[in-house]
Parts: structure tokens; C-alpha cells; sequence
């Protein structure tokens, strides 16, 4: 046995691995247990689930490959990482569909066991890929029969040809411990957790798990070791969340805040349905969760629990979205609060429904009929979806107002480390509902406003103030339907005066790096992470550039227009044909940003962005 | 927002809001409003605490004209704010006004759905078989072959049989009445109000302006006896002149038919007993059909009523048992998970 002491530890700024194999090989487990060893180790980290709509493609097939990938660094990572520096592909087909994003020189590790012919063919390959001089010269080729070792660790261990071959994802695992220098008891310990119910099959993948990790000790194959050092996060308890997940306890978090009933009306679709899905569970948080039999009826249950005094919320991605227009019309005419969440994906139509794109930002501006302004929100990271929601929340009941929160598959699939607020330190939100007449004779007015335009909040149950709500217009102080004109226009102004209002809360645009200069780089959304780092690339390079990332999408920070006018050229990076663009180009004439547009379905690289804007600073 | 101790007395007037009805004169929603607020005053259920929800259509605007809360919302969609409202606060006590368009075509999914989760909302359909808002045209009602402003060689779709739909759907009280049966709308509804679960009436509702005449065929005074099928709780289904007829399930057809007594030794005892609690809803179904067949009566009254646990009931049970079981947790602690670490 060769000893690891006469191989180098290498130290790494951050490095980025992408499992790929069949759906059914377990790569979004490996995946993810990694991602724990590596936070536990103090990395910062990000990381981004890659799979197919279709939940079991032929094992093999092209169409069936599912990838995770995990960037963690000694430094702050913003991004699941541009391109993988390590690629680990379990059989041929995801050799084939992941091999060109491996960075030149990345390392590959293969399965080398799973490049039988039939699996070849399945992935139009003529011949065996491993056979080719090229690839040994671009990439660090490791080869391993991760089949052939996983069955000869689990003889005699009783298990079917079936279970054994399904253990090898525990053998990549192990291997990568060992390349990172991951604790290998902990690991240990988690697969005894996860498989409890199943002592036979936790006993065999930490067998093979232990064989991966002696594998690539004792093995000639790999030249060193690796050593992220840990990162200089703010001290405090942690966690990791996706952003469809924080989105959920965000929701419990606004139950508890208010001390009100969140209800939550949705309808499963990808890739948004993880919310509902962990909302449910929350129960005794306060948060009442109801699946509706579709799109419209679970946006129609929340603005009846929202006319209930229910802190209402749906949550959908972009088809959904369409379908519930006509309802959040109704709740701006209405004038109840209300949170849409869109988890935006790959669109028109049924699109990509699992890759990402920003392509709802105008549809959720103005996608509504009439004039029916409703302020929009977006979130900037897996965690930031947490926040998000509460403050999507706290607008919503303090303007009587439906509210649309933006996130994208990027980062509600997405997943970093997540800091637990301490006790106290997340701002209770006040909800005061109306208990007694407002206006002359002893009546109410559901419509009398105060001086922020924001109209009262009675509920059923409320002796008194008995009074009806609905779609027709109303007159502006009772209520009652009214088909007067020049009320109707009245109707119309104040209500988006209300929504204007609104900006008093929003914060100021923040611009990173210079205040003004040659270049300003305005993101939203899911790409902020790309564009930190791109800037920071730029900043090292000395260019003179800024980033302003925008949260709040309408009303838009105050100080937007004097921001843009601060530069020469502003660039506008998204991942859609430009929409940002142009809704800055309407909000600000004179200002006509470049564009860096991706719809590929992928998160922007931040080495593509970076040359845009290098290329644009000439 | 708790129910109190002592309601106060009620009269009609209370839950009148004021404003005038915009019915056509004539219309028979009117006289469907005056029986709704002829009973609120009975339900035992303090007036704050009692919502109607509508979706579009004439019958829709009915919220306005009740002193409650209400909501006029969206073309067939009053079954999903209902459900909502339902979930979140299940102490109220939810009406659903709509009608035949409103309910059974654009708004036929939110419908069906409602009443298979057995949802405690009370849904009033009133049926007059045509679009009366835009002014006639055919409705998922309609008979076939019916002239309107859209077929006007006559409709080429058949009808729903609305209770048979309601019953279909797996709703636990299903029952029918007519506009200007004001007494028995009374008794209907009133069993409507105590019943706990998914809730539906149809209302023969007669529109004097698209489709006026609608049902002379059960109501006209000449034919009223031999065309109406009046069912009650516990006695045999007789009708006709002095009750002369009945209806006999035949075992060796399987299906209902019409007999009269004292003809081929036809006595009371072979005509079927209605009994409305019967949990398998053949039968009923079978009842409600029977207005689709010629010569055979329409029936009105209750065809279902059976009690099963309600589906916001069950919601509350799970949310009751978590919050007993889990207890206060502290916001921190919930959100911090069971896998953490610590960043120093």
C-alpha cells in the first residue's frame, strides 16, 4: 500500500465538481452530500441541480441525464461556478452531453465500467471516447471501473446484481472525500442516517463509499490532493437551503412574524412545486396550505382566505402565471393583499419547464388586462428567497396589494449556505384589520383611504361592517358597484398612485465598486451572483465599472435614473432577449443600455460576461 | 371573530343591504332573494359571520342585495374563493351563489371539484337554461335542439342533468327546487343551511326575457300534478292527481318506473320510499335522471343527504393535531432544521 504522505496537498481557491449519470444513478444525493461535507468544513458554496423534465428517461439515453453541480471556495462564491474543474460522468451518454463545459485541463473521472457497446450506442458514440488520444491530452483523464470495484467490494453481501450496481454512486463519492480531504466518519454516519430502515443497503454503500475513498488513496491514478480552505462567512448558526425552500420558511417565518394564518393556494408545477410541498409541512407554524384543482383555483382559494384575513399566497412558474392574469386583476381591483411567487422557467409555452430563464419580467410588470400596476419583487439568491418573501409579505398587507416575487429555477433550484437569523432580529409585521365604522352615521367604507392611499381591511366575522367586494368598479368610498367614468379614472390613478407609493420603502440603488465611471453593469434576479463576479473580475483588472443590483423591479429605487446617468455606457446582463432593457429604456429615456443576453436555459458565465464587458470597455 | 353567545334577533330586513336588485322585472331571482333572506334569520349564525361568494352572470350579483359579506368575483370561479375562504376561517358559514353558465361551463372543474371534497359551502345554481347577461344565448343547460342567439337552427349539444352531475361529483346534500315554489324553496334551503358539507341546489329559475316559459312544462297549473315529482324524507314517491301514481324500482330491469295504484294490483307498498341518507347515491342518482325521461315527472326536493367528514374539517384536524403535537416552537428554531453547523 502506497502511503498518502508521499502525494502533495494542494491548496485551491474554490473548485467546481459536476456529478453526471442516469436520473436514477443518485448523482443529485452525491451531489448533495458533499455540498454538506463541504459547508461543514466552512466553505462557502453554491450549487445547481441539472435534470431532465422527464422523471426516468431510458436508463443510458441522452435524454436521461441528471448532473449536479457544487462550487466551494476559501472566498465568497456568488455562482454554482462557470465551468466544472472536475467532471465525474457515470456512464457515456453523460460524458457526451456534459464533456465541453469541462474547463480545458479539468479533470475527468469516469466510470469506466459503464462504456460497455450497448451503452456507446445508446449514446451515439462510434467508438469508445476513452480510446481517443485527444481527450488524454485536453483533460486529466482518470478511468475508473467504478462497476467492476462496487461489485467486488459487495461480494458476498447477498445484495441483487441491481442493489449492488445502484451503490456506485457512493464509490465517486468516496473518491472525491479523499481528493477534498472530507471527514469520512461524518459521511459514515449520514448514509447509517439515510438508510436506517435498511441496515443491509446502509452496511453496503458504506462498504463501497470506504472502498471509493481507499480507492483514490491507495491508487496511482490521482497526482495529489486538494485543500479548500475555509471561507470567512459571518459567524452564526447555518444551515443550507435551496431557494424554493427558503421560500417556504420564508412563508412560515411571515405566519409567525404577523402572528396571522399564512394560507397558501397553489397547484404542483415545475419549478415552483417544492414550496408548496414544504410549506405543507408546516402546519403548526400557522401556514394552511390547499391544493387546488388548478392554476386559477389555487390563486382564486388565496384571495377568498385573503378577503378571510388570511396573509394570502400562490406560488406557480410562467404557464401559471398566464392562467392566474384575470384573478390577480381581481385582487388589484379588490384591493387585498396577496403574494404571487413565479419560479420563472424556460417559456412560452411548456418551454424548458427545468432550465431557468428571466423571461417573465415584462408578463409580471404589465401582463395583466386594464390598468392593473402591482409592484414586483425579485430575489437574488437561494437564501435571499427568504427575505424576499417576507418583504413581498410586509408590502402586500401594509398597501393592500397583490404583490409578484420573481425567482427563476437558477436559484430556487440553487443552494448555499444560509445563515439563521437570531431570535429578534427579524422586524415583526404588522397586520391591523379594521373593527369598527370609519366614516359619518356609524358606517364603513371599505374604500376610504388613508394618507398612503392604503384602504381598510374588515373581515368576515367583524360585526358591523358587513360590506361586498368584487371585480366590477367601485365607487371610491363605499365600494358599491359604479359605473361612472370619471370615478372609474379616479379608480384608476389612485390605485397606481398606491403602488407608486411604495417607493418610500424601497431602499436606495447600492452601486459596488466605482460611483461612476465607464460602465455599469444592472442586474435583477437570479443573475446577480454572475455579475458580482464579473465585477469583481473587472474591478481587479482596474476597469473603472460599477454594479447596481435592482430587488425591486416597481416601483424601481428613486436614485435608479441618477445612478444610470453616473456612466458612460450601462450593460444590461440577463437571461432573456433583453427585458430589463427595455423597461429601463421606457423609464428612463436618453439612457439606452447594451445588452448581454443568454436564454440557453443556463445561469450566465461570468468568464462570458466578463469578456462582453471588457470587449464594450475596448 | 368568534361566533357569540346570544345572536341577536334577526328579522328579513337585516339582511337586506339597501341597495335595489338590477333584475329584469319578472325575473324569478327575485324570488329566490326573498326566501334567502326569509330564512338567514332561522340559521342560527350571527349575520357578520355568513358570506356569500358569486361568480358572473345575473345571478352573480346577488351579494350585493345581502346585508353579509360577500364577494362578486370571477366567471366560474366562486368555488375556488369559496374553498379558500373555507380553509382559512371554517367558521363561517359560505353561500355560493352562481348559475348555469357561471357553474357548469366556464366554471365546471372549480364545481365538480368543490363538491368531491365534500367542502362545507352551500352552492345555490340558478337554472334558467340560457345566458340571460349577454342576452341569450345556449347554456350548458339548454334543452337540445333549442333555438338562441347562437344556435339558431337549434343547439346541437345535449344538456347537463345538473343534480345527476352534483351527485356524480360526490357532493353529500343535493337537492332541487323551483322559483316560484316559494314554500318548498323555503324547506329546501333550510335544510341546505343545516347541512354540513358540499352543498347543492338547483333552482329552476325562470327568465322572463330570453327564456320565459322555460318550465310551464312542471309548473303550468294543468300539468303541475302529473309533471311534478314532490320527494320527502320517508314517504313513498307518489304524484299525480289525488297521488294516484308512483314511481316502483323493478328489480328485474333494474330501473324506475311509473305505476298506478289500484291498476294490476298496484298498492302504496310497491312504490319506493324516498330516503335521502342513503350513503350509496344510486338511487338518487337514478331520481335525478328520471326528468330526462319522457313521460316520467321531474323531481324537486332532496335527493341527497348524507354526513361525512367535511373537507376543511379534515384540514383543521391535521393542523390541530401538528400544533398540539410540535407545541410553540420558536421561529430560530424552526428555521435553523435539524442539519447545521457553525461558522465562528
Amino acid at each position: 500500500m502506497s502511503t498518502q504522505t508521499t502525494r502533495p496537498v494542494e491548496q485551491v481557491d474554490s473548485v467546481t465538481i459536476r456529478f453526471v449519470g442516469d436520473s436514477g444513478d443518485g448523482m443529485q444525493l452525491v451531489g448533495t452530500e458533499l455540498t454538506k461535507a463541504s459547508a461543514q468544513a466552512g466553505n462557502d458554496l453554491a450549487t445547481f441541480p441539472d435534470f431532465p423534465a422527464e422523471i426516468r428517461a431510458p436508463a443510458g439515453s441522452l435524454a436521461g441525464v441528471s448532473g449536479y453541480q457544487v462550487h466551494f471556495g476559501g472566498r465568497a462564491v456568488h455562482t454554482p461556478g462557470d465551468a466544472p474543474d472536475v467532471l465525474v460522468a457515470m456512464n457515456p451518454a453523460a460524458l457526451k452531453t456534459n464533456l465541453a463545459d469541462l474547463r480545458p485541463g479539468g479533470m475527468l473521472i469516469v466510470n469506466s465500467g459503464a462504456f460497455t457497446e450497448s451503452n456507446l450506442e445508446k449514446a451515439a458514440y462510434k467508438s469508445n471516447p476513452l480510446d481517443d488520444a485527444a481527450l488524454k491530452k485536453s483533460y486529466r483523464v482518470v478511468s475508473v471501473d467504478m462497476n467492476k470495484l462496487t461489485e467486488t467490494a459487495l461480494t458476498g453481501s447477498g445484495l441483487s446484481s441491481k442493489e449492488v450496481a445502484r451503490c456506485k454512486n457512493y464509490f465517486a463519492l468516496g473518491m472525491m472525500y479523499w481528493l477534498y480531504g472530507r471527514p469520512v466518519d461524518m459521511q459514515v454516519e449520514s448514509i447509517q442516517k439515510k438508510f436506517a430502515k435498511k441496515p443491509e443497503l446502509a452496511k453496503a454503500n458504506v462498504t463501497v463509499f470506504k472502498a471509493g475513498h481507499a480507492f483514490g488513496e491507495t491508487c496511482e491514478l490521482f497526482t495529489g490532493q486538494y485543500m479548500v480552505p475555509a471561507a470567512k462567512l459571518k459567524p452564526g448558526l447555518y444551515r443550507n437551503v435551496t431557494g424554493n425552500g427558503a421560500a417556504a420558511l420564508g412563508i412560515a417565518a411571515v405566519a409567525k412574524l404577523s402572528g396571522k394564518q399564512c394560507f397558501l393556494g397553489s397547484y404542483p408545477i415545475t419549478p415552483a412545486t417544492e414550496i408548496l410541498q414544504d410549506a405543507s409541512y408546516f402546519k403548526d407554524m400557522g401556514v394552511v396550505t390547499y391544493q387546488a384543482e388548478d392554476e386559477i383555483a389555487g390563486v382564486g382559494s388565496a384571495i377568498g382566505a385573503s378577503f378571510g384575513g388570511a396573509i394570502a399566497w400562490t406560488t406557480t412558474s410562467g404557464p401559471g402565471l398566464a392562467l392566474k392574469s384575470e384573478m390577480i386583476g381581481l385582487a388589484v381591483i379588490t384591493e387585498l393583499p396577496l403574494v404571487i411567487i413565479n419560479v420563472q422557467r424556460g417559456g412560452p409555452s411548456t418551454g424548458m419547464p427545468t432550465k431557468t430563464e428571466q423571461a417573465d419580467l415584462l408578463f409580471a410588470l404589465f401582463g395583466r388586462h386594464g390598468e392593473a400596476p402591482l409592484p414586483v419583487i425579485a430575489a437574488d439568491s437561494p437564501g435571499d428567497c427568504f427575505y424576499t418573501a417576507i418583504e413581498a409579505a410586509r408590502t402586500a398587507v401594509k398597501y393592500m396589494t397583490p404583490v409578484l416575487m420573481l425567482t427563476d429555477g437558477f436559484i430556487g433550484f440553487g443552494s448555499e449556505p444560509f445563515r439563521v437569523p437570531e431570535d429578534g432580529e427579524l422586524k415583526p409585521i404588522e397586520v391591523t384589520y379594521q373593527t369598527k365604522p370609519n366614516h359619518d352615521g356609524n358606517t364603513y367604507m371599505p374604500y376610504k383611504r388613508d394618507a398612503k392611499l392604503v384602504r381598510p381591511w374588515a373581515v368576515p366575522g367583524t360585526p358591523g361592517l358587513e360590506h361586498r367586494v368584487g371585480g366590477l368598479e367601485k365607487d371610491s368610498l363605499s365600494g358599491m358597484v359604479s359605473y361612472d367614468g370619471m370615478n372609474h379614472e379616479k379608480m384608476v390613478k389612485t390605485r397606481a398612485q398606491k403602488v407608486a407609493n411604495i417607493v418610500a420603502d424601497v431602499p436606495d440603488a447600492e452601486v459596488t465598486g466605482n460611483q461612476t465611471g465607464d460602465l455599469l453593469l444592472v442586474s435583477w434576479g437570479g443573475t446577480k451572483g454572475s455579475v458580482d463576479g464579473a465585477t469583481e473580475r473587472l474591478l481587479a483588472e482596474g476597469k473603472k465599472v460599477g454594479h447596481v443590483h435592482l430587488r425591486w423591479l416597481n416601483p424601481l429605487p428613486k436614485n435608479l435614473g441618477a445612478v444610470l446617468k453616473g456612466f458612460k455606457k450601462v450593460l444590461v446582463p440577463e437571461v432573456n432577449d433583453g427585458q430589463l432593457a427595455f423597461y429601463l429604456r421606457a423609464k428612463f429615456p436618453g439612457v439606452d443600455p447594451l445588452q448581454f443576453n443568454r436564454i440557453n436555459g443556463k445561469a450566465l458565465k461570468i468568464s462570458e460576461l466578463s469578456a462582453k464587458a471588457l470587449e464594450i470597455l475596448g | 371573530m368568534s361566533t357569540t353567545t346570544a345572536l341577536p334577533t334577526y328579522t328579513k330586513k337585516d339582511f337586506e343591504s339597501g341597495v335595489d336588485p338590477r333584475w329584469c322585472p319578472g325575473c324569478g331571482d327575485f324570488s329566490i332573494i326573498n326566501q334567502v333572506q326569509k330564512l338567514l334569520p332561522s340559521v342560527g349564525v350571527a349575520r357578520e359571520n355568513i358570506v356569500f361568494i358569486s361568480g358572473i352572470g345575473c345571478s352573480s350579483r346577488f351579494p350585493y342585495y345581502m346585508n353579509n359579506y360577500g364577494m362578486h368575483t370571477l366567471h366560474g370561479r366562486a368555488p375556488s374563493f369559496a374553498s379558500g375562504l373555507k380553509v382559512s376561517r371554517p367558521e363561517l358559514q359560505v353561500w355560493l351563489i352562481t348559475g348555469d353558465g357561471d357553474a357548469l361551463a366556464i366554471g365546471g372543474n372549480h364545481f365538480i371539484h368543490a363538491m368531491r371534497r365534500n367542502m362545507d359551502i352551500k352552492v345555490m345554481m340558478f337554472n334558467n337554461r340560457i345566458y340571460g347577461l349577454t342576452k341569450g344565448q345556449v347554456s350548458p343547460t339548454s334543452e337540445l335542439g333549442k333555438k338562441t342567439k347562437t344556435t339558431p337552427f337549434g343547439s346541437a349539444d345535449y344538456p347537463f342533468n345538473p343534480p345527476a352531475l352534483a351527485l356524480g361529483a360526490g357532493a353529500t346534500f343535493v337537492a332541487r327546487s323551483v322559483d316560484i315554489e316559494g314554500a318548498h324553496m323555503g324547506e329546501v334551503l333550510k335544510a341546505a343551511a343545516d347541512h354540513r358539507g358540499s352543498t347543492y341546489v338547483e333552482i329552476f329559475q325562470n327568465c322572463p326575457v330570453f327564456n320565459d316559459g322555460a318550465y310551464t312544462f312542471m309548473t303550468d297549473k294543468a300539468v303541475k300534478a302529473d309533471a311534478q315529482l314532490r320527494m320527502v324524507d320517508g314517504k313513498p314517491l307518489l304524484f299525480g292527481k289525488d297521488l294516484k301514481k308512483g314511481i316502483r324500482f323493478n328489480p328485474q330491469s333494474a330501473e324506475l318506473e311509473v305505476v298506478t295504484l289500484g291498476v294490476n294490483g298496484v298498492t302504496e307498498k310497491d312504490v319506493l320510499v324516498h330516503n335521502p341518507r342513503r350513503e350509496d347515491p344510486t338511487i338518487a342518482f337514478m331520481l335525478a335522471n328520471l326528468s330526462a325521461k319522457p313521460g316520467f315527472p321531474t323531481p324537486i326536493g332532496i335527493f341527497r343527504n348524507v354526513e361525512q367528514p367535511t373537507c376543511d374539517e379534515l384540514n383543521w384536524q391535521q393542523i390541530n393535531a401538528a400544533k398540539q403535537k410540535k407545541g410553540d416552537v420558536s421561529l430560530r428554531k424552526f428555521l435553523a432544521g435539524s442539519d447545521t453547523w457553525t461558522v465562528k
